[in-house]
């Protein structure tokens, strides 16, 4: 695909539309370039975009330095997918935050998604000064009213509003796991339109959890997307539980790698089929895939699935 | 103390009551308060306020304080420094992804906003600080606050009631006074009918 620079811009993005169709959602996580390479970009779009409604330009995941989701966000948008923006709190101040918003929104950026951010200390640069000036919460709640009052947070006017389609996070697996649904109704609460789950090993955890949800009728308040991604060896797995803040894996699932003679083959397989339960799970609107290291694998993993199937991807 | 910061969620009851008699009294003496100036007694209760706050809670003296809020665990305290809840790194047996010997902030807030009066306020969204209250007194914030609202019913009760009945106003002007009450004589009322 050569990249184009898309000039009408519609009034809702792919994702989006998605989404208030009552479709089942795809979105993927992309693994930003080391590099200045726009190429490097669009290579790694490339096997998302076959499938994804949208793809996640991360902000520095893990306090590592990548190159920026702004960056990658307005090379994906050039390219004509629709990026989701992540906005991490430990970065950038309110002032730094709100500008850049804008200047996405200015780039044809629709989606955003809000995060609190893993501490420096889990990253490349543990000597940087953490910000967390805004909280995701917060943040969720300026951003909704930067589109729907048209004002920055300090009550001055922004003359022509973002069109933002506005994300949080929520890790439904971790402690303390009984207020994990208290604190999703809060970023609905605060604005947010949709929900991408952390990482999901653990279905019985993830079940409890969304029998809450709807319970509280937050499914019917905000699309939740359920974070899914291979797991590619036991090792893999200890690692990423030891090292990678908010990642719960249940022992007998790495046990499980362990024995595997594929182990690789067998986590690809359990991937899918995690897709295809959560798939089930009432309240559910869609997937969010983060196959770190696997992103080629990603179109094949959808397809296998089977939940495009049901519905024909729309372009654009 | 991190002891005692523990000590106080767990009785965060008993500090919701405290303070709630703390605020009541402090908004009733905003007259008072008001003559001597606000400066001056902030200038003697903020010492008092950060000795207090930081042996039980150990307060940041954020100057914005929300402990009604978060179970009487200080969101400040919170490496991340998050107002509206935990982050998703929390680790197994709820303890901090910053710094693991620690109980999360947040996990210490929910379980002790269940043993709360109005531990409910914990979804409240709260914004994000204002640095540049920071080391002010929150105490005499909150209380200035509370006493300003009631100024403010009250004056809308009288405006209201002074339009309502303009007739009487223009020709029995003490019937409906639009003119706000002088600070003293109001007091001085208060005090001929305790
Ligand atoms: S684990 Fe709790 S205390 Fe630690 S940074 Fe996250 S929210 Fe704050």
């Amino acid at each position: 695909m050569t990249p184009e620079i898309t000039s009408s811009a519609p009034t809702r993005g792919r994702l989006e539309a998605v989404l208030r169709s009552g479709r089942f959602a795809i979105t993927a996580e992309l693994n930003p370039p080391d590099s200045a390479n726009p190429d490097d970009v669009f290579e790694a779009a490339r096997p998302l975009g076959e499938v994804a409604d949208a793809i996640n330009a991360t902000d520095a995941s893990g306090a590592n330095c990548h190159m920026s989701s702004l960056g990658i966000s307005a090379l994906l948008v050039r390219a004509g997918y629709g990026p989701v923006l992540q906005i991490s709190c430990r970065d950038r101040n309110r002032i730094a935050v709100q500008g850049d918003v804008l200047g996405a929104a200015a780039l044809g950026v629709r989606n955003v998604l809000c995060l609190t951010g893993d501490d420096v200390s889990a990253g490349d640069q543990p000597g940087a000064k953490p910000v967390f000036d805004f909280d995701s919460v917060s943040l969720v709640r300026t951003l909704r009213t930067m589109r729907d009052e048209g004002m920055f947070l300090s009550g001055r006017k922004i003359s022509d509003p973002p069109k933002l389609f506005i994300g949080a996070a929520e890790n439904p697996c971790v402690e303390p796991l009984e207020w994990r649904p208290e604190r999703l109704k809060k970023k609905i609460e605060a604005g947010a339109d949709f929900i991408q789950t952390n990482l999901i090993f653990d279905m019985d955890r993830f079940r409890t959890f969304m029998a809450r949800v709807r319970e509280m009728g937050l499914h019917e308040r905000a699309f939740i997307l359920a974070g899914i991604g291979p797991l590619t060896s036991a090792r893999v797995a200890r690692w990423m539980r030891s090292r990678v803040p908010g990642i719960h894996i249940p022992d007998a699932l790495v046990e499980r790698l362990d024995a595997a003679s594929d182990p690789a083959a067998l986590g690809q397989r359990l991937c899918i089929e995690a897709i295809q339960e959560v798939r089930e799970i009432e309240g559910v609107s869609g997937v969010h895939i983060m196959a770190y290291r696997r992103e080629h694998l990603v179109s094949e993993i959808i397809l296998q699935s089977g939940v495009l199937d049901r519905r024909r991807i729309l372009k654009g | 103390m991190y002891r005692l910061r523990l000590f106080a969620s767990r009785h965060s009851r008993s500090f919701e009551r405290i303070y709630t008699l703390l605020e009541g009294a402090m908004v009733a003496m905003d007259p008072v308060f008001r003559r001597v100036g606000y400066r001056r007694v902030e200038a003697v209760l903020t010492p008092i306020e950060r000795l207090v706050k930081s042996l039980l809670f150990d307060c940041r003296m954020c100057g914005q304080c929300v402990l009604s809020s978060t179970g009487m665990s200080c969101p400040m305290n919170c490496p991340k420094g998050l107002r509206n809840g935990p982050c998703g790194g929390v680790r197994p047996g709820g303890f901090c992804e910053v710094k693991p010997q620690m109980r999360c902030v947040w996990v210490e807030a929910w379980s002790g906003a269940t043993r709360m009066r109005h531990g409910e306020q914990i979804s409240i969204v709260l914004p994000p600080v204002d640095h540049s209250l920071k080391g002010s007194s929150a105490w005499l914030r909150a209380a200035r606050e509370k006493a300003e609202v009631r100024r403010a019913a009250k004056e809308a009760q009288r405006t209201t009631l002074a339009r309502a009945f303009d007739d009487a106003r223009e020709h029995e002007p003490s019937s409906a006074p639009l003119a706000p009450e002088p600070e003293t004589s109001v007091e001085a009322s208060r005090e001929r009918r305790t």
